[in-house]
């Protein structure tokens, strides 16, 4: 049996900083649904974007697990804070992430265009007054914008840019939000696209959507037939 | 920080063209092992900057990497071994990150650059 992710009681915490909540867990267990395919992926550079505690980072890194050794990961959060609890939260695991206190914004990945082969994103995706995005510390975590969209829509491009023809994004999303929507937004910059896991909590539902180039790694994906796989527990 | 990161980040101040490789400032930094993986290191070395590596490696004392380098050597393990040294086991702690182009500084504390812009600077 392999580790299922980061233990929570050895996530570090700071006021200004996201606590792994629903959206995190649902995100590392559709990762853990997925590792079958993503040790088969021979992925050599991860990416989280927006790395809050840690959680995230440390789990992909514990799942995918010591044979994986040629794996790289890097990380980044806007918010100073989160980077440092990050730091901490991999330390006391014994795994190691690159982290980076970067803005979605920034063209600081110029020379990662096309290098990464896993990128997982927790988006913020409460909708809110368009004037709270550029909010600092712990509220970068949640403010979305109008619709919930404006950092996302930040987000796409980017990760259109890092993703590389054997890139897989993992994304979490509302429910609300109809994912079948962003797929065709995605579907038009030609990815494909597969719901990992959904899961309702007494807040919210969220979905965990997998995208992949199309018709690049349709036939690596084995799992294409459990897309509505709830893990729900 | 490990110098493969300072590999790959660039600046990225308003009006900079390249941006590119970054000056390293290093006044500590510490050597921690790490998996040794042939095939990572090959697969990887095309995407390096091989002038920017050994630049690097030279700020922060190691001084056992060639100067140039060509995917020829990746047959050679002691070359190999340099060059995963260089590039994973070397981690810079405190420095800065300096723009080529504007000399702005960006800070590097507790082993993490701090690549964040000003407003007037996007």
């Amino acid at each position: 049996m392999f580790p299922r992710g980061a233990d929570i009681r050895l996530v570090r915490g700071h006021l200004e900083v996201y606590e792994p909540c629903d959206d995190s867990f649902a995100l590392v267990d559709a990762l853990l649904a997925d590792r079958g395919n993503l040790v088969n992926h021979q992925a050599r550079f991860c990416m989280e974007i927006g790395c809050g505690s840690g959680y995230v980072t440390t789990s992909l890194a514990i799942i995918l697990g010591k044979e994986n050794s040629g794996i790289h990961y890097f990380t980044r959060d806007i918010n100073p804070h989160a980077t440092r609890v990050t730091q901490r939260t991999l330390y006391a695991h014994g795994v190691h992430a690159e982290v980076i206190n970067t803005d979605i914004a920034s063209r600081l990945q110029k020379r990662l265009v096309g290098m990464m082969d896993v990128i997982v994103v927790n988006p913020p995706y409460v909708p809110t007054p368009e004037e709270e995005v550029n909010c600092e510390g712990i509220t970068s975590s949640w403010v979305g914008g109008y619709n919930g969209c404006t950092v996302i829509d930040k987000i796409f491009p980017v990760v259109d840019e890092l993703l590389s023809d054997t890139t897989w994004l993992y994304m979490v999303t509302l429910t609300t939000k109809n994912p079948s929507e962003i797929c065709l937004v995605i579907r038009r910059k030609v990815y494909a696209s597969r719901i990992v896991l959904q899961r309702s909590t007494e807040e919210e539902s969220l979905h965990v959507i997998k995208f992949w180039r199309e018709g690049v790694d349709d036939v690596r994906d084995k799992d294409i037939m459990s897309s509505s796989l709830d893990l729900g527990s | 920080m490990r110098l493969l990161t300072h590999n790959m980040l660039s600046s990225n101040v308003k009006g900079v063209v390249n941006g590119f490789p970054l000056r390293l400032e290093a006044s500590t930094w510490v050597e921690k092992e790490v998996d040794f993986n042939a095939d990572f290191l090959r697969s990887v070395f095309p995407k390096i900057d091989w002038p920017a590596l050994f630049g690097a490696s030279q700020t922060v004392g190691y001084v056992a990497l060639p100067e140039s380098a060509d995917a020829s050597m990746l047959e050679s393990e002691d070359f190999l071994k340099k060059f995963h040294h260089a590039l994973l086991e070397i981690h810079v702690e405190e420095g800065a990150l300096v723009c080529p182009e504007t000399g702005r500084r960006f800070p590097i504390n507790k082993g993490i650059p701090n690549m964040l812009l000003n407003e007037d600077e996007v």
